[in-house]
């Protein structure tokens, strides 16, 4: 089987967001980044998907040199090869799967895998997107998968519940949390990932579909009231609750 | 041509009910519009359903059921092909669908086909100089994005609870059209519920908990509070991760990012990453024995105490009024 993994940079959840002079992007300076943790269920789907049918597993990323950190985490969990679709080009979601999809397309993959959504834009779009484009089939928000004779079984994550898929390879799978648990890549994988193939292949993106006019912080929230310090304010709150927020 | 032509709600049903979130989507597109002077029109893609009407008192008369037997659970392929049709022909060039997560799945497959810019998780879609901008929550709520789509054709979701069902009745004209060699590649096949749990996506009030409660065993007094004030249960990653609870209950940047009315966060101290996914709740209050948590920087109200003293009081106190 061949098995695709796309893998995003995103700023480390723990950043602190700054507005960069210009007010259009974040501000880089100073942020690290880290392999998007939707990714990391969908590396691990692949490395087993491969330990199941055999064949191989390919990390795809659209970007700049410094994706490269990112996907040697995937070729250290145990991913075959990488390749780097690189372009400096401003990237919207419809930009990136484009060049996903023509990758795809072109490299017979039977199934691939990727985060549910990117934890920067937030938009969970690429998924459908580039299986459309590709024309596979699509699956998101996967919280369990099993593949058989081509068909899969997936389930997905609903409001209240989870709703069980039919549909068939060739397929794009998103990852939700919980859909496995993923390795930490351990010493050998880490050497190892040092020497495995990481291909660049310099592509030009499309113009971006939405046009970003302004990227602002939320307003800050006014000070709240400190109602008490024991059991003996609850009196308090629930009144404030009802006669002030009226929201019980 | 920059402002629509005519706006399509693209409206859920589940198990032949339409959902409330649904109806937000019919009435933002009825007002939008009436702002610019265009069509609406509403599409329920549907095995059979009932209440339609209600998509009529929120201002879209002109309602389609896009009907086939396979419609009875949700299908990608089926859905995203029959709406892009109907959408081809009604010369539809702006849609307009819920965040939910069977909205987040379609969107984007229905935009593919349209070839049609999509803006996801919008909190503020309106006319602005002749242009439908929206603002939507990025890095899961820490900045906020102004946007405009470039495309002829424009796909927008909308976060669930944010917009207001407005009552503005039209006459309702109802038609039924069956789907032609409907596409049911990928379709669902069963809906395993949670045990009827509310969910916190949905939730008007959400009662969460984190580590302050030390340990799974005393989770139920965060459950015994909801309970009493009909709430779904949250709680934070690292209960999570810790296999306290299972991921769909988990509340911030790596769970679900949620906007109730009323979010009470119990022994959570407020990680960034949970601090985004909860901050824009409407009312938000705090319990916590650290008075430097930095929840209490988000919070309305705030108790600084010990848990597991004023949870089961405030439980008995609530019982009193509601």
């Amino acid at each position: 089987m061949k098995i695709a993994v796309c893998v995003s940079n995103v700023p480390d959840t723990a950043t602190k967001i700054k507005i960069a002079a210009g007010g259009k992007e974040i501000d880089k300076a100073g942020v690290s980044f880290i392999v998007n943790p939707y990714d990391e269920f969908a590396i691990e789907e692949a490395v087993r998907t491969k330990e199941k049918f055999g064949g191989e597993t390919v990390v795809i990323s659209v970007g700049e040199d410094s994706n490269k950190e990112i996907m040697r985490k995937a070729l250290a969990m145990g991913i075959d090869s990488g390749v780097l679709l690189k372009t400096a080009d401003p990237l919207d979601s419809n930009a990136v799967a484009t060049l996903l999809a023509d990758e795809i397309k072109s490299g017979g993959y039977d199934i691939v895998f990727m985060g549910k959504q990117s934890v920067d834009y937030d938009s969970s779009v690429v998924g459908q997107l580039t299986a459309a484009k590709a024309g596979l089939n699509c699956v998101t928000v996967c919280v369990s998968l099993n593949i058989e004779n081509g068909t899969i079984t997936a389930e997905r994550e609903i409001e209240g519940g989870r709703e069980v898929i039919k549909s068939a390879l060739p397929a794009v799978i998103t990852a939700q949390k919980g859909l496995n648990d993923p390795r930490y890549p351990n010493l050998k994988g880490i050497m190892d990932a040092k020497r495995k193939p990481l291909a660049e292949k310099p592509v030009s993106a499309p113009a971006p579909l939405v046009e970003v006019v302004e990227m602002s912080l939320p307003a800050p929230k006014a000070a709240g009231r400190i109602v008490g310090t024991d059991a003996s304010a609850v009196a308090e709150l629930v009144r404030l609750l009802r006669e002030e927020a009226k929201v019980i | 041509m920059k402002m629509p032509k005519m706006i399509l709600a693209v409206i859920e049903q589940r198990e032949g009910k339409i959902k409330k979130s649904a109806l937000e989507v019919a009435s933002t597109a009825a007002k939008l519009a009436s702002t610019c002077g265009c069509g609406v029109a509403a599409v329920v893609p549907a095995a059979s359903v009932e209440g339609v009407e209600e998509i009529a008192k929120c201002g879209v008369g002109k309602i389609t059921v896009l009907a086939d037997p396979g419609f009875v659970n949700y299908s990608t392929s089926g859905y995203a092909k029959a709406i892009v049709e109907f959408a081809k022909n009604a010369g539809a060039d702006t849609l307009i669908l819920s965040g939910t997560a069977l909205g987040k799945d379609l969107a984007p497959a229905a935009a593919a086909g349209l070839d049609a810019a999509i803006v996801s998780d919008a909190i503020v879609l309106e006319d602005v100089n002749g242009e439908l901008t929206a603002v939507r929550p990025v890095f899961a709520g820490k900045a906020l994005q102004k946007v405009v789509a470039k495309s002829a054709n424009k796909v927008f979701t909308l976060r669930p609870n944010v917009f207001p069902v407005v009552e503005s009745p039209v006459a309702a004209s109802v038609e039924t059209v069956s789907v032609a060699g409907a596409d049911l590649t990928t379709v669902a096949t069963e809906i395993k519920k949670a045990g009827g749990k509310l969910d916190v996506a949905e939730a008007n009030i959400i009662v969460s908990g984190g580590r302050g409660l030390k340990e799974s065993g005393n989770f139920h007094m965060v459950e015994e509070l909801a309970e009493v004030l009909g709430a779904a249960v949250g709680a934070s990653r690292a209960v999570v991760d810790a296999g306290w609870r299972p991921h769909s209950e988990q509340v911030g940047q790596t769970g679900k990012t949620v906007t109730p009315t009323l979010y009470i966060a119990c022994g959570i101290s407020g990680a960034i990453q949970h601090l985004a996914g909860m901050a824009s709740s409407k009312y938000i209050v705090a319990i916590n024995k650290d008075k430097d948590a930095p929840i209490f920087n988000v919070a309305d109200y705030g108790i600084v105490g010990d848990v597991f003293e004023v949870l089961p009081a405030l439980k008995e106190e609530l019982k009193k009024v509601i």
